[in-house]
């Protein structure tokens, strides 16, 4: 890893936290829980990284334990990702789904 | 790696982005969440790509087999989950996620020590390390935490109407050690960038990581768990941030920070909807923390008939939904009462929404929405006192904590707390199991004031009896 790269991911760590500073507002309080399951299914982007770690295991094919542990992931990161979304549109499609119904 | 692997990570990027603004608006969140999901599918198939263009075949058995599992797991449970267990997965959830992260932190050092010769030195050595250690820190805290969340949450259902003590406990004495365990984790990064090949420290870590998650949840009460559940979700995007720079991936940095830092935008705005701060929740223990308060006082209860007749007559209803509604599952009931006094007496009906009735923020929403209540009779707590005085019945349906005056008074638990004004209403019909304490463990005069009259039993079973009584007159 170079400096640059470094000084690049670094960069690109604190602008998106202001960039999230700034997206969430003002939600009103029937979104809070929505809101924040769905957030917290975009953090199971760690399916990324446990997919690379779960495919490097294999490259090198002593490295059984790493493999192991990058497969675990994968199944958790995968549950937190399906069941987060799928949970979030249950719950916003019977807020927002009898709204359009009763307008 | 490839231009177009990062302009893939990019497209993801920004759907997550715009996802998350778009949740934030009722109107466009169902749309939001959409692309959140269609970001992480153009993350996960353009990382699949890579590995199938890549030289070296790829380990497709143990890759595909992970997904398809994780997939099914978190589908089921999604669709399985009752309207009231909705809390409690979104911890699971959550832990989940923070683990998978601590562990990819973990496998990447892994294949470190399997193979000494990797060991990168110098700026990456220390890089590695200072992010595998905060991986490690947050992730792990997140597990430990969110679960025992969901433990709470859990515990909360299961002795609702019986206020059994749940595991509370936070002596002031456990704030400095709090500090001093992460402090340890600080120490033990150090010295793992100088002995990388020690596991000792590395299992230091995750040992610490483990308990601070349990000690920092473990003083804070039932009626704060939804801000510790948002302050948690943060970390968990906070530590894919940190997994991101160990592996070098854009995608887990950006992503993984805006939810970190939108996350914890959403707790501070929780906070402000209690009136609380977020030092208040992590710090001074609340709810279920105080001595059971001994009730000494009795009430009379009413009947379903004295009701209905007193509602007979009645130009303006509010209703007070609360926790109970959500145990019993009465929402339809709740519905059919409003149908049919408006039908019978023309009652104009209101609900009066308090943002953090139930045990999660907007839980009463969806319940209510469930059951075909139109939205527009669904009126925020800010909105909806000042109509209290007008208003000749308020119906108050499994709510304690959240229309207890004692939040007026500026002393205990419940002090400061925005509530809904249901005691300025000129009578009150509370439909309750007892008279016992709600979460913060302060009785509620609301019960024994002389306009109030009390209908105990099951939510579902009193609704009911209510509604043949109304039919009846």
């Amino acid at each position: 890893m170079t400096p640059e790269i470094l000084i690049g991911n670094i960069t690109l760590f604190i602008l998106a936290i202001f960039l999230g500073f700034e997206l969430i507002t003002k939600v009103p309080a029937t979104l809070h829980t929505p809101l924040m399951s769905g957030a917290n299914a975009i953090s199971g982007i760690s399916i990324i990284g446990a997919l690379l770690g779960a495919n490097v295991a294999y490259d090198a094919q002593q490295t059984a334990v790493s493999g192991i542990l990058a497969f675990v992931a994968v199944v958790l990161a995968m549950i937190n990702v399906v069941g987060g979304f799928a949970v979030t549109n249950r719950m916003l499609n019977m807020i927002a789904g009898k709204k359009r119904r009763g307008a | 790696m490839e231009d177009w692997v990062s302009i893939g990570y990019l497209l993801s990027a920004i759907l997550f982005i715009s996802g998350l603004k778009k949740l934030g608006h009722p109107r466009t969140a169902p749309f939001g969440n959409q692309l959140g999901a269609m970001g992480m599918l153009v993350a996960v198939i353009t990382t699949i790509l890579t590995m199938e263009l890549a030289s070296e075949p790829a380990n497709w058995v143990l890759i595909g087999a992970g997904l398809v599992i994780g997939s099914l797991i978190g589908y089921w449970l999604a669709v399985r989950v009752e309207m009231t267990g909705m809390p409690e997965l979104v911890a699971m959830f959550n832990g989940f996620g923070g683990a998978a992260s601590a562990l990819v932190a973990l496998s990447e050092i892994w294949k470190y020590l399997e193979n000494a010769e990797t060991i990168p030195v110098g700026l990456e050595l220390t890089v590695t390390m200072v992010a595998a250690g905060l991986s490690a820190l947050v992730g792990w805290m997140t597990l430990t935490g969110s679960m025992l969340a969901m433990y709470k949450l859990k515990g909360g259902i299961s002795v609702f109407g019986k206020w059994i003590k749940t595991p509370t406990w936070g002596p002031t004495w456990l704030n400095p050690v709090k500090i001093i365990l992460m402090l340890a984790v600080g120490v033990l990064i150090y010295l793992s960038i100088c002995d990388p090949t020690n596991t000792n420290y590395m299992w230091g870590i995750i040992g610490i990581s483990c308990a601070l998650g349990i000690i920092l949840v473990l003083p804070i009460g039932g009626a704060d768990m939804p801000v510790v559940v948002s302050l948690l979700n943060s970390l968990s995007g906070i530590a894919a941030a940190f997994t991101g720079f160990i592996i070098g991936n854009s995608v887990l940095i950006i992503a993984g920070s805006l939810v970190g830092a939108s996350g914890l935008i959403l707790t501070f705005i929780m906070c402000k909807a209690m009136n609380r701060t977020l030092l208040d929740v992590l710090f001074k223990s609340f709810g279920g923390s105080g001595e059971k308060v001994s009730l000494t006082r009795t009430k009379v209860g009413s009947d379903a008939d004295e009701v209905a007749m007193m509602i007979d007559g009645a130009q303006k209803v509010i209703i007070v939904p609360g926790y109970g509604m959500a145990v019993s599952q009465c929402q339809h009931q709740v519905k059919e009462f409003a149908d049919l006094i408006t039908e019978k007496f023309g009652t104009e009906v209101k609900y009066a929404i308090h943002p953090v009735a139930g045990r999660m923020p907007g839980h009463m929403n969806v319940l209510l929405a469930e059951a075909s209540v139109p939205y527009e009779q669904l009126i925020e707590m800010d909105e909806i006192n000042s109509e209290f005085p007008d208003c000749d019945v308020a119906v108050v349906i499994g709510a304690n904590d959240t229309t207890n005056p004692a939040a007026r008074s500026g002393e205990g638990p419940l002090a400061g707390m925005p509530i809904i004004d249901a005691d300025m209403a000129r009578t009150v019909v509370i439909i309750k199991r007892s008279l016992s304490v709600g979460y913060a463990g302060v009785d509620n005069d609301l019960f024994y004031m002389d306009k109030t009259m009390m209908l105990f039993g099951d939510g579902k079973a009193m609704m009911s009896q209510l509604n043949s009584a109304i039919k009846e007159i």
